[in-house]
């Protein structure tokens, strides 16, 4: 063997780490819960290239890593959850569905030989008719699903970010609060210097359960500066 | 674009493009409506309920879509609370004439290929754009068409674009073959139509705001079910009453129950005294 062997150990950990090292590299997204749904604050400059998007009624996605890989997933979870409901019924379209889906797609090109593993991390977050029914599940590059609960942080500094985060969160945390909270923690992500985050650099949405049908609503810059100063 | 081929989904779901149609067509033909034809049942007609009149009446702030609640099927009235007036997305509706069944699922079509483009492409489409998808669906149904399960819409939205607010209100109509065209102030399509447009021509002004719109088109639907027999009147028995839809600068609304029966029964006590309902100037 003209290159030597490399135990399967081996070749799974190095896949391992080169996916980490790119999701590491990008800018945190946070999902988290409030009073009346799931909150999603992304630190995004870009207002066209998203990072959280509606998929169905009560589903949305969040996702950290390389662009046209996870733009590729969410396209598909689109694709999938309207088929669903256009064949079925509107209620008959789950977030565990997508959830499981996703991790396979993630699983099979994490251990196949060929292809590079996706760099992505992505959260698909559902919200119920009451917060004990929302759910939150979150991939890795290797298709591993976890379930969490209240607060789920992704990308650059995801560690230091979440800690921020946990601190002051609770589930029936006000909208208004819940957001300002958020900036703050994206804004520890370096332990030295807290920045400052503005409206403009930030991409800001909601599941909200008050909504009928269409529970996702996105919101504008405009809209999320008054709401950063009130504080 | 890496597409990863061992996935557990098709490639279908993974190939470019935004329109929920063209992936059905793709991946699933067999659920789109035009796909099931009946072979060798030539051009004998099949029996199914049919759905009949819609309004659309524009006005200086919008447009409104009205439907009578009638479907027949021969001369036996299938169903007399059917809802023929659907939202399209959040500024348009459409309302549908013909085969009930294809008419109904073409509508949720319809519904889903918006939605499902505003979702992958993060935009809505402009109205014409819409008008044109619909005008796709509905050639794409010309097989059943040929075989009399035609369904024809009506379709009327919010232009966002448009120069002024008074011009925003649009209607478009449709023929079997997918044929768009472009209707100004009032439109009707389905049995009762030619009737609710005799209505319409007399009762239309220019200056109309929406409560003036829901008005003149109650009249139109009474007048259309006072000479058509498919088209069912308002029935203050059952308070079963038009399904009456508003779309404007705020988005699509379907107007409640006690809003459509007070303006019914205000139509209806006009006609105690003047059948005929009310009379144009001559001269």
């Amino acid at each position: 063997m003209p290159f030597g062997y490399v135990s399967p150990e081996q070749i799974m950990k190095d896949r391992a780490d080169y996916a980490r090292k790119g999701i590491a590299r990008g800018r945190a997204v946070l999902v988290m819960s409030y009073a009346d749904g799931i909150l999603f604050v992304a630190e995004n400059p870009s207002t066209a290239l998203h990072k959280i998007s509606e998929i169905y009624d009560r589903i949305a996605f969040a996702a950290v890593g390389k662009y046209n890989e996870f733009e590729n997933l969410r396209v598909a979870g689109v694709r999938m959850c309207d088929l669903r409901g256009y064949s079925y019924d509107r209620r008959d379209v789950t977030g565990r569905a997508l959830a499981n889906t996703y991790a396979q797609i993630l699983g099979t090109i994490f251990s196949s030989g060929g292809e590079k593993p996706f760099e992505v991390e992505i959260t698909v977050a559902e919200i119920g008719e009451t917060a004990q029914e929302d759910q939150l599940y979150r991939l890795t590059y290797d298709g591993s699903v976890a379930d969490e609960h209240g607060v789920v942080v992704m990308g650059g500094s995801a560690d230091t970010i979440g800690a921020a985060l946990r601190e002051g969160h609770r589930d029936d945390i006000p909208f208004d609060e819940g957001l300002r909270l958020a900036v703050r923690a994206l804004g520890a992500a370096d332990t030295e210097t807290t920045r400052t985050i503005s409206a403009e650099q930030l991409e800001v949405a909601v599941l909200d359960r008050t909504r009928p049908r269409r529970t996702f609503r996105r919101f504008t810059d405009a809209q999320v500066a008054p709401l950063l100063q009130s504080s | 674009m890496q597409t990863p081929d061992h996935a557990t989904l098709p490639p279908a779901f993974f190939a470019p493009g935004s329109s929920f149609s063209d992936f059905l067509a793709q991946h699933a033909p067999e659920l789109l409506p035009g796909q099931r034809a009946v072979a060798g049942h030539g051009s004998t007609p099949i029996e199914a309920p049919h759905g009949t009149t819609i309004v659309a009446v524009t006005h200086t702030a919008g447009v409104i879509l009205a439907g009578d609640r009638r479907a027949t099927m021969g001369s036996m009235i299938a169903q007399r609370d059917i809802e023929k007036v659907f939202q399209g997305d959040e500024f348009s509706a459409v309302g549908i004439a013909g085969t009930a069944g294809v008419a109904v699922e073409m509508v949720r079509l319809f519904q889903v290929e918006l939605e499902h483009y505003e979702k992958i492409e993060g935009v809505t489409l402009s109205l014409e754009g819409k008008a044109n998808r619909l005008a796709l669906l509905i050639r794409n149904n010309l097989p059943m068409a040929m075989q009399g399960l035609g369904a024809v819409p009506l379709f009327a939205g919010y232009d966002l674009e448009a120069d002024s607010p008074t011009q925003a209100g649009r209607i478009f109509s449709y023929d079997m073959t997918g044929g768009r065209y472009e209707e100004h102030s009032f439109h009707s399509v389905g049995s009762g139509s030619v009737f609710a447009r005799g209505s319409l021509k007399k009762l239309y002004r220019d200056d109309f705001v929406e409560s003036d719109a829901v008005l003149a088109s109650v009249h139109a639907l009474y007048d259309a079910a006072d000479d058509d027999s498919a088209t069912g009147g308002p029935d203050l028995t059952r308070r079963i009453y038009p399904v009456i839809a508003a779309v404007s600068a705020d988005g699509f609304r379907k107007l409640s129950e006690e809003e459509v029966a007070a303006v019914t029964e205000q139509v209806v006590a006009e006609r105690m005294t003047s059948p005929g309902g009310p009379s144009a100037p001559l001269r």
